[in-house]
């Protein structure tokens, strides 16, 4: 999803269109803060209509002159179309993302398998919860799914962006498919388990769209905050007028609304809904789909997360690092004995030992080979075959136990040199794989974890956010150890079962902890769910992405770190605009009150700090601020505050400084120059 | 006039240093540590429960806490109410005052305004009030209030240590410690060193002396002494006499007058550190410290500055240079900035009592002194000075915890919508009981602004404005001082006045508690390099900027009506 602009053409005139539709005054009642101006401006328009018919009046009395309730109505009205305008191009950007996420898998044809075994082709689109359809090599999926029959490889690379084909098979936790993907080989048969318009993509799109978002228990108590400072400006502008009264001063009834819609937090609470669409566009943009709002949000307060040691800190498997020979073995000859023992081993580790030899096994000269598959009973694996020379050739390499055994059984001693070798890779974190040749005891492969590149320093990055890392892995404790310290994790979970994980979940969570995870089999489902944020990958079962919060369409276990960021995003976001907002008070004050009191009050002009040009442009150009201000901050809504882990007190200090002192500064400039453009229209 | 900045400096200084130990002795006595009075008290304590039926070791919800504290205030009321207004037919009243001195409506107010810890005093003690009414009533009142103010304090700090319960400690544990191992021997010790200053401490009735004209003078005297040091030390600031400590025999001398100001700031700022050593948080404690001083010193040297000018005015027109300062309405022997210095004291810490006419003050003093009980949070009063700030840490915490992109969280409790509506409706309560009844004020004037300017006031136009601004001021932050000016003996002041008192002492102390019972309840969340610190100075910044922002730029248009507008047409 490439994205160069903040917003396209098309993004921008639907955003225009929608902002007008928005006026509708229930909608506006889900923002108390907004829908205050609006009814101000209404009244406004009342006002202007009545100060219109009897503008032959010479007092004017508190109705004010027409012009100046023109523009005050106008610039009332128009403060209110920025908000709306505001939500609706984060609504528009959403629907976007999320548009061309469902575009690939709309309208593709289905072949659906009917109860008599025969096949009918319908569109995607008609397919329902509980039918079968076939997908054969070349198929595009048409729907999510499970399989419930047959393996193939797919392509994926629709969704995730990745272009090397994945298999899916029936059963375990490779069995479910998503629609849009393709079928490279093979037959699958597919049950759809979706209902339409119900995939996790269709929830995030209706999210985003606003039918079905949730307003935040954290933008609940924003809004209590910004109800409660709308309904102090009330009282504020209220009680003016009977102050005034007793100053024997007129004040318009423009210039109140002026005042108060000037003091109301209208920037924050025209950006309010804008900041959290944003906010899950931004987990969209990423390739995750949320389940809520909610969830997002959670996100940015996460202490504590267990990442799963393979494929997140270390590349997806073991891989053969060394070679040691024993018993005066030469090295070249374990190597080639290694080599031919994984001929046809397509484990990781097999195809890796290869790697590491640098030579093709199928330039040597084997006959009748027969290949023997690793079994959990034999722990070992490898060949025999006839060599040359007519001998028979059995080579084996596993585990050190189940090779020790197969040499002692058949009479040969195993060196004490091989121990010493086992034990040390297996201190240095590694899996040593014993190599025998007839019985006989060659030496040791030694297989070693990889550690993703740069994940130390995302680590490092989550500690500086106060985030805890736990690594799961099914290692022994001193491997599982080594590879902690070497990745920098802060804590581990050795030998782990899934029980394991729910355990310690619940644990971290009795201290008061918010645990985020990431899984994606079945057994991962209770995890998942015990967790305050549960990230489910897309390849993942059905019962896993269920359990979850979040599904990650990219497969990437690292994936959290950015949604962490983007949750924090938002909150920062929401924080500082909620300054700014409140900062610029101060100066719309001073642009506004002395105004007010010129006329009677003359002494008063001292507190005209700004040296506007009059009464009238001084309300204006504060009122013109107050609602330019809401457009001029939709990129800073849309984009969010940027993070950075500098720790809580440095970053409050950024931001109180950039949005808070920034904030008290900025409308002095943004009204005095208003004022002087206005000076020299009028 | 140097040595006038000295003392001020020096009264403060000694405040602080004497605040600290006493801190500490506080926290110690609220947590139940053993110290040097309970071989005294226990026995003595003890006795009272078993009376009352009371168990005071109980740990009780917030309900139950509140439970306790209303209708103590309840029964507390209802015996105010009685006594005065029946006060001719109890004894001690050797001036034979009458029993039509003091109406019901004024006698509702006075009570109200004494049960509230407020003592605005729309009579006039010497010739209303028999030396009972004031010995049980009033004194009683400045007792126990104070001790109830503090006790609520102490429950917002058992909010802080306590996590995921119910309990929110023992409001009569708190209540009765607060009278017996604070408040008496402080002002046991106050009242000894006022008497020595030659403060009246008697049950005779009035004396009289025939002046140096030859004219019989009544001099109105009685228990002085032990009424002043409860007066001061619990933040009640109702005087004995009508012109409070301006009165010779309520502030005799310079050292009175220093006495008395160290025992308005003393407990206040102990309850501060209080705090920081019973949650063991004295960083955090600091730094409300900090903050609460710069706020009064903000307020008081422009204050100092303006007073010791002098009114520039009459220098300008009539040639008279004032080397002393403003002295119109200041006792000569304390001085100008003396005064000055206990009107913002007075205000700051929510007081009340006066040295001097707050009335005469220089428009920039008394913009000084309303803000402070706009703020009401500036040490404030006892107990309850902490509570207001305690809910601007609550808002403030919300602004601040998102700039750091995390649910805000105060000491690992997380601030979510109820605790935000409950500290919305405190803070905005502050404005809406201060501006609503001036509106209310001005409104009624403009009916008939000749009868009621001849009836209610002495002056006119900007500074009548700021006189009906500081009554409600005064009134909502139960503060008690007034500007003068102003018949608050009539009717419609008193109950007025009353009704302000009433909900602005109760309705934030109910809301305090709650939001506290429901912290206390919350899951403790461990602090990590996420969690903002609350003892930070840059938090202390931003409660600070909240506190100017949301309390102070609200009343900044009834300011710019009232002592601006004064100032400006001077200058």
């Amino acid at each position: 999803m490439k994205e160069t602009a903040m917003f396209t053409r098309d993004q921008l005139k639907e955003a225009m269109k929608e902002a007008v539709i928005k006026f509708h005054p229930f909608k506006m009642l889900s923002n108390p803060v907004m829908f205050t101006v609006e009814v101000g401006s209404m009244i406004m328009l009342i006002i202007t209509l009545l100060s219109g018919i009897s503008a032959h009046k010479a007092d004017v009395g508190i109705l004010g002159p027409f012009g100046f309730n023109l523009a005050v109505t106008i610039i009332l009205i128009a403060t209110v179309y920025f908000a709306n305008f505001a939500e609706a191009i984060a609504e528009a950007k959403g629907k976007a993302q999320a548009n061309s996420l469902r575009q690939s898998r709309e309208d593709t044809p289905a072949k659906v398998l009917n109860k008599d075994g025969s096949i009918t082709i319908t569109s995607s689109a008609l397919l329902k919860k509980g039918d079968v359809f076939v997908c054969s090599a070349g198929d595009p999926i048409p729907m999510d799914g499970e399989i419930i029959e047959g393996l193939a490889t797919v392509d994926e690379s629709a969704i995730t962006g990745e272009s090397a084909p994945v298999i899916r098979q029936s059963g375990g936790d490779k069995s479910s498919v998503t629609g849009g993907t393709k079928v490279l080989s093979d037959k699958i048969k597919v049950l759809v388990t979706v209902v339409q318009g119900q995939t996790f993509l269709d929830k995030m799109i209706a999210l985003v769209e606003g039918a079905d978002r949730k307003k935040t228990p954290n933008e609940i108590a924003l809004l209590i905050l910004l109800s409660g400072f709308t309904i102090m400006f009330i009282l504020v502008t209220l009680t003016l007028y009977f102050f005034a009264s007793y100053a024997h001063t007129n004040i318009y009834i423009a210039s109140y609304l002026a005042l108060f819609v000037c003091l109301i937090p209208t920037t924050i609470g025209g950006l309010l809904s804008a900041i959290g669409i944003a906010g899950m566009n931004r987990a969209l943009k990423s390739n995750v789909i949320a389940k809520s709002g909610k969830a997002v949000e959670t996100t940015g307060d996460v202490d504590t997360i267990l990442l799963d040691k393979t494929g997140t800190i270390t590349i997806g498997n073991r891989k053969a690092t060394n070679f040691y020979p024993v018993n005066n073995v030469d090295k070249d000859y374990l190597v080639r004995r290694s080599v031919l023992s994984s001929m046809i081993d397509d484990t990781p580790e097999g195809k890796s030992i290869i790697e590491l030899s640098g030579m093709d096994p199928l330039t040597f000269k084997v006959d009748n080979p027969r290949f023997i598959k690793f079994t959990a009973e034999s722990k070992s694996s490898g060949v025999d075959y006839t060599d040359a020379d007519g001998k028979q050739i059995s080579i084996r390499k596993g585990a050190f136990d189940a090779m020790r055994k197969i040499c002692m059984l058949a009479g040969n001693d195993f060196p004490p040199k091989l121990e010493e070798y086992v034990n040390l890779i297996a201190s240095n974190g590694g899996t040593p794989l014993v190599v025998a040749e007839n019985q006989k005891a060659l030496g040791v492969i030694e297989l070693q974890d990889i550690i993703k590149p740069g994940i130390q320093d995302r680590f490092l990055r989550l500690r500086n956010m106060g985030v805890r890392t736990v690594m799961v892995t099914g290692d022994n404790p001193l491997t599982a150890k080594y590879i902690a310290t070497k990745a920098g994790v802060d804590d581990y979970i050795a030998e782990a079962k899934p029980e394991d994980k729910l355990a310690y979940i619940k644990k971290e969570q009795m201290g008061g902890k918010l645990v985020a995870m990431m899984g994606d089999g079945t057994n991962d489902a209770p995890a998942l769910a015990q967790a305050d944020i549960g990230v489910a990958m897309n390849n993942g079962t059905q019962a896993a992405k269920e359990a979850a919060n979040m599904v990650d369409l990219d497969n990437d276990p690292t994936k959290l770190i950015e949604i962490i960021e983007v949750g924090k995003q938002l909150l920062m976001t929401r924080g500082a605009l909620t300054t700014f907002s409140i900062s610029n008070d101060v100066a719309k004050y001073f642009a506004i009150v002395p105004a007010l009191f010129l006329a009677t009050v003359p002494s008063l002009a001292t507190l005209n700090i700004m040296h506007l040009h009059s009464a009238s442009t001084a309300i204006l150009s504060a009122v013109i601020f107050n609602a330019l201000i809401i457009p001029a901050l939709i990129p800073l809504a849309l984009k969010g505050v940027t993070y950075r882990p500098i720790g809580a007190v440095e970053l409050l200090r950024r931001n109180f400084l950039i949005y808070g002192i920034g904030g008290i500064i900025v409308p002095f400039i943004g009204i005095k120059l208003i004022d002087m453009i206005l000076t020299y229209f009028i | 006039m140097n040595s006038e900045l000295f003392g001020v400096i020096v009264t403060f200084l000694v405040s602080v240093a004497l605040a600290i130990p006493l801190g500490k002795y506080m926290a110690n006595v609220y947590s139940g540590k053993k110290t040097f009075l309970d071989f005294l008290f226990n026995g003595i304590e003890n006795f009272f429960y078993k009376l009352s039926g009371i168990n005071a070791q109980e740990a009780l919800s917030w309900r139950q806490n509140l439970y306790a504290f209303l209708v103590l205030n309840l029964v507390w009321f209802i015996y105010g109410f009685v006594v005065l207004n029946f006060q001719t037919s109890l004894p001690l009243n050797p001036d034979h005052i009458a029993p039509d001195a003091l109406s019901p409506i004024a006698a509702f107010n006075t009570t109200i305004s004494f049960l509230a810890n407020c003592n605005i005093q729309n009579y006039t003690g010497t010739t209303q009030l028999t030396y009972f009414s004031q010995i049980f009533v009033l004194s009683f009142f400045q007792f126990v209030t104070s001790a109830a103010g503090l006790a609520i304090g102490v429950l917002i700090f058992k909010s802080v240590v306590n996590r995921s319960t119910n309990n929110l400690g023992n409001f009569y544990y708190y209540f009765v410690r607060s009278c017996t191992r604070i408040l008496f021997p402080i002002c046991l010790v106050v009242a000894i060193l006022l008497m020595w200053q030659g403060v009246p401490m008697t049950f005779k009735d009035h004396g009289t002396i025939k002046t140096l004209e030859g004219v019989v003078q009544t001099v109105a005297r009685g228990p002085v002494a032990g009424f002043l040091a409860i007066k001061q030390i619990g933040v009640n600031g109702g005087g004995w006499f009508g012109p409070n400590s301006a009165h010779p025999f309520e502030n005799p001398t310079y050292f009175t007058n220093t006495i008395e100001l160290i025992s308005i700031f003393l407990i206040p700022m102990a309850f501060v550190f209080a705090f920081g050593f019973f949650v063991n948080q004295k960083k955090f404690a600091a730094m409300i410290f900090g903050v609460m001083t710069f706020g009064t010193l903000l307020l008081l040297v422009p204050s100092l500055f303006f007073e010791s000018k002098g009114n520039t005015s009459i220098d300008k027109k009539i040639g008279v240079a004032q080397v002393h300062g403003s002295t119109e309405g200041v006792e000569t022997r304390f001085g100008a900035l003396s005064t000055s210095f206990w009107a913002i004291t007075t205000t700051a810490v929510s007081n009340g009592s006066e040295n001097g006419a707050i009335d005469s003050l220089h428009p920039i003093t008394i913009t000084s002194a309303l803000l402070a009980m706009m703020i009401n949070a500036l040490f404030g009063g006892a107990g309850v000075g902490f509570m207001y700030y305690y809910m601007f840490i609550i808002i403030s915490i919300f602004v601040a915890g998102l700039m750091v992109g995390r649910s805000p969280e105060f000491m690992g409790k997380k601030i979510e919508a109820k605790e935000m509506k409950i500290a919305v409706i405190v803070i905005l309560l502050h404005p809406l009981l201060i501006l609503v009844p001036t509106a209310l004020t001005t409104f009624v004037y403009s009916l008939n602004t000749d009868a009621y300017q001849h009836a209610w006031f002495i002056n006119h136009g900007y500074h009548t404005f700021t006189e009906i601004l500081y009554a409600y001021s005064s009134s909502t932050a139960n503060n008690g001082s007034a500007m003068g000016g102003v018949n608050y003996g009539l009717d419609y002041w008193n109950m007025t006045t009353a009704i302000v008192i009433l909900l602005s002492r109760y309705i934030p102390i109910i809301g305090a508690v709650a939001v506290a019972g429901s912290l206390a309840t919350k899951k403790y969340i461990p602090t990590s390099a996420g969690t903002l610190a609350v003892d930070s100075a840059t938090f202390s910044v931003i409660v600070f900027s909240i506190m100017v922002i949301v309390a102070a730029l609200s009343f900044f248009p009834a300011l710019v009506l009232g002592p601006f507008a004064e100032f400006f047409t001077c200058h």
